[in-house]
């Protein structure tokens, strides 16, 4: 069955790697919904957070295909549950609407966003949150046209106590040291 | 080592020199010319072997590779040289053949400009490279080289690909070099699991009916002696992947023959009532397995893999056991009972004696007047003492030169598989014959792929590299034909070929051969073929609508293996 899946790919910040992460999903024709790729808590060490639907299966087999990159340092898989993920999204609405009408002001406190800048013709309105609740927002808003809008990819982490890259790169560091 | 100022072009040879590389295969080309440049002063160090074209220069690479176990080498141009050696690149990867190809890029300022021959080299081999870097400064030559040797000979091989701008090659740095050892994301072969050997071990000394089922991965793990020890042991049946051919000799008494579409009847009737099938250095690929779903039901898998990725792959594995073959068979060797299965090998013999009566009397010795494919194998396999080097091209040949040539020795056989390339063959053989100077290699191809690279014919006369080549001529693509008689009731869409004369052809290139048309020309025309001094050319007509059996269809389950239309 397919569902939602998070991958999440921690690697050496090196030219060309995405594409050859992405590789992987466009051969098995596996869609991409999200992808976010930043710099990790670890100096030098990347983090692809990639949102994909598919069976567990296929993602299993994918995470092993990326880990198989020579820059990949190590990839794992979640279900939605397993971990806590938020996405943001910026809403630009007409400021007009606001003089017009308290509703605006209601819903931004009501959904818990916050509204980043006014200016004579515009507010930015952020919220952050899954993507059923910032898509709910947007629904509220539209009411007023919203001018612009756009929503991040997922930042996610896992629910374990422990920070399993670093016990990754201690495990690593001990298998490559053996290797000499 | 001290270091030294050098160019980027002299330190890539030199680089190449440290990393032990004694023949480079390639093309030359206003990109990579500093490169070439710079090799005209190592001539005594190294041998360039020109090509005809970049393709016979990535294959010759590939063929180096296949018989030395060391990555081969080969240069071309950026633009159409660079995208010339795709194919090799592809069939290298598909196949675990360790190559360092570099490539010359234009100047850096330039890239992305759509410069004179210039084309994003590094974006289209991506998915068909087991790495692959850009270097646009002097200063990373050494670097990248290293590593692309550690990456391409490491673990399970590959291809790698370096692509060196113009201006990295003109500039200047302090040369030094160090080895790659490791690199920390990068882990070549994975620790064995003493728990999965004796696991394995466990479900192995309680079979009544084991396969054994090697691949590639013996031969470069180097683990023949491992292997063979390992079914002498167990007394299990084995049999090979088009790839292992070569690594058990083919008279063992244990090996039964080759598995797959074509071939031998029982190793693919009798997986499917195996009780334990043990894979060894092979990927359960769709010619191996046929219909997955039937394939092996009642077997437990036990998989012997030094790639996590192949584990569950194809076929989920009950004890999957990671690490280098060489390894894991001494490990479990040790750890298993010997044991004798003589009633299941005996089953094994008798599915071959079926197969000899229905197809292999007929292939080998066959009574009506057209000449076989088989027999030609047949003669060149024993007027070589089955000690030489056989280079096969893709199609019906491939099969029937695989199934009948017989190997004493390992590293015999070099084939495309995976990727299955027309035209690999005759460029293959050139190297072949450069990684085993002292050895006969015979090259087996058909006359659709000979074709494909001919012009490597000049290759080998200019290099006077004593290749023998048999080309089996139909007048057909004989394997399409084949499959359009068997699955696309005789339309035979566009598979005939008007060929030339092949031997002029030969002889136009300066290499000697002769035309065999009659039986009775065979055994001594094969000889004289043998005993040439230098390359030679034997064209052999042969009939004309011949088929490969036995044969496990597309979509079909390995049990339902035809041993006829």
């Amino acid at each position: 069955m397919k569902k939602e899946h998070i991958i999440t790919v921690y690697s050496e910040n090196h030219i060309g790697l995405l594409t050859r992460i992405t590789i992987v999903f466009t051969r098995r024709k596996v869609n991409i919904e999200s992808l976010t790729v930043s710099e990790s808590a670890i100096q030098g060490v990347f983090k692809f957070t990639i949102v994909v639907k598919s069976t567990k299966e296929q993602v299993v087999k994918i995470v092993r295909q990326i880990e198989k990159q020579i820059d990949v340092l190590k990839a794992f898989y979640h279900t939605n549950e397993e971990m806590i993920y938020q996405e943001i999204a910026l809403y630009k609405v007409p400021t007009e609407a606001v003089y017009e009408d308290d509703t605006i002001e209601k819903v931004v406190r009501n959904s818990g966003a916050r509204i980043l800048e006014i200016t004579r013709d515009y507010i930015v309105i952020e919220k952050t949150g899954h993507k059923e609740e910032t898509q709910a927002l947007f629904e509220e808003l539209n009411k007023f046209k919203v001018m612009q809008f756009i929503r991040s990819g997922r930042v996610a982490i896992t629910r374990d106590p422990i920070e399993r890259l670093s016990e990754f790169l201690k495990e690593r560091d001990a298998l490559l040291e053996s290797m000499d | 080592m001290t270091k030294r100022k050098v160019s980027g072009s002299q330190a890539v040879i030199l680089s190449l020199l440290e990393e032990g590389v004694d023949t480079i295969f390639g093309y030359p080309g206003g990109a990579i010319m500093p490169i070439y440049d710079a090799l005209y002063d190592y001539d005594r160090n190294v041998k360039h072997i020109l090509t005809r074209h970049e393709q016979g220069a990535v294959h010759a690479a590939e063929g180096y590779a296949r018989i030395t176990g060391k990555a081969g080498v080969c240069f071309a141009t950026s633009g159409p040289g660079a995208t010339n050696l795709i194919t090799g690149i592809a069939d290298a990867m598909i196949d675990s053949t360790p190559l360092v190809c570099i490539t010359g890029q234009v100047a850096s300022p330039l890239l992305g400009t759509d410069a004179f021959q210039e084309s994003d080299v590094l974006g289209i081999s991506m998915p068909i490279t087991k790495w692959s870097f850009q270097v646009t400064s002097p200063e990373e030559i050494p670097g990248a080289i290293a590593q692309a040797f550690y990456v391409a000979q490491s673990g399970r091989p590959g291809p790698v690909l370096l692509d060196i701008t113009k201006d990295a090659q003109f500039g200047e740095l302090e040369f030094e070099y160090k080895k790659c050892r490791k690199i920390r994301s990068y882990v070549p072969e994975p620790q064995i699991d003493p728990f999965k050997i004796k696991e394995a071990a466990e479900i192995i000394d309680a079979a009544k009916k084991p396969l054994l089922l090697f691949g590639q991965g013996v031969l470069i793990a180097r683990a023949e002696e491992e292997l063979k020890a390992f079914v002498e042991k167990t007394g299990i049946p084995a049999a090979w992947t088009l790839l292992g051919l070569s690594a058990l000799p083919t008279d063992h008494p244990l090996n039964v023959g080759m598995l797959g579409m074509h071939g031998n009847y029982g190793p693919n009737l009798l997986t499917n009532e195996a009780d334990v099938i043990i894979g060894v250095g092979m990927r359960f690929d769709d010619r191996v397995t046929g219909k997955v779903s039937a394939y092996a039901p009642n077997a437990k898998i036990i998989h012997l893999e030094v790639d996590p990725a192949e584990i569950n792959k194809i076929k989920v594995a009950d004890v999957p056991v990671l690490g280098n073959a060489k390894k894991t068979l001494k490990m479990l060797t040790d750890n298993v009972e010997p044991n004798r299965h003589d009633e299941w090998v005996n089953r094994f013999r008798e599915c071959y004696q079926i197969e000899d009566e229905k197809i292999i009397k007929k292939d080998l010795f066959p009574e009506k007047p057209g000449l076989t494919m088989g027999e030609v194998i047949r003669v060149a396999g024993d007027k070589t003492n089955h000690e030489a080097i056989l280079v096969t091209d893709v199609g019906q040949h491939q099969m029937i030169a695989s199934r009948y040539f017989k190997f004493r020795h390992p590293r015999s056989n070099v084939t495309s598989g995976g990727l299955g390339t027309m035209g690999f063959g005759l460029p293959a053989s050139i190297g072949a014959q450069l990684g085993a100077p002292g050895r006969t290699v015979v090259a087996v191809i058909g006359d659709g792929g000979f074709q494909m690279t001919l012009q490597e014919l000049g290759t080998i006369a200019q290099n006077k590299l004593p290749v023998k080549i048999i080309v089996l001529n139909n007048n057909f693509l004989g394997m399409v034909r084949q499959w359009q008689q068997l699955f696309f009731e005789k339309r035979y869409s566009f598979t005939e070929l008007q060929n030339p004369d092949f031997i002029t052809i030969g002889k136009g290139f300066g290499i000697d051969g002769h035309k065999v048309e009659a039986r009775e020309d065979l055994e001594k025309s094969i000889q004289q073929m043998i005993d040439h001094n230098g390359p030679y050319l034997l064209e052999v007509v042969i009939e004309k609508e011949d088929n490969v059996f036995p044969m496990v269809p597309t979509g079909a389950s390995v049990s339902e293996v035809m041993l006829e239309p």
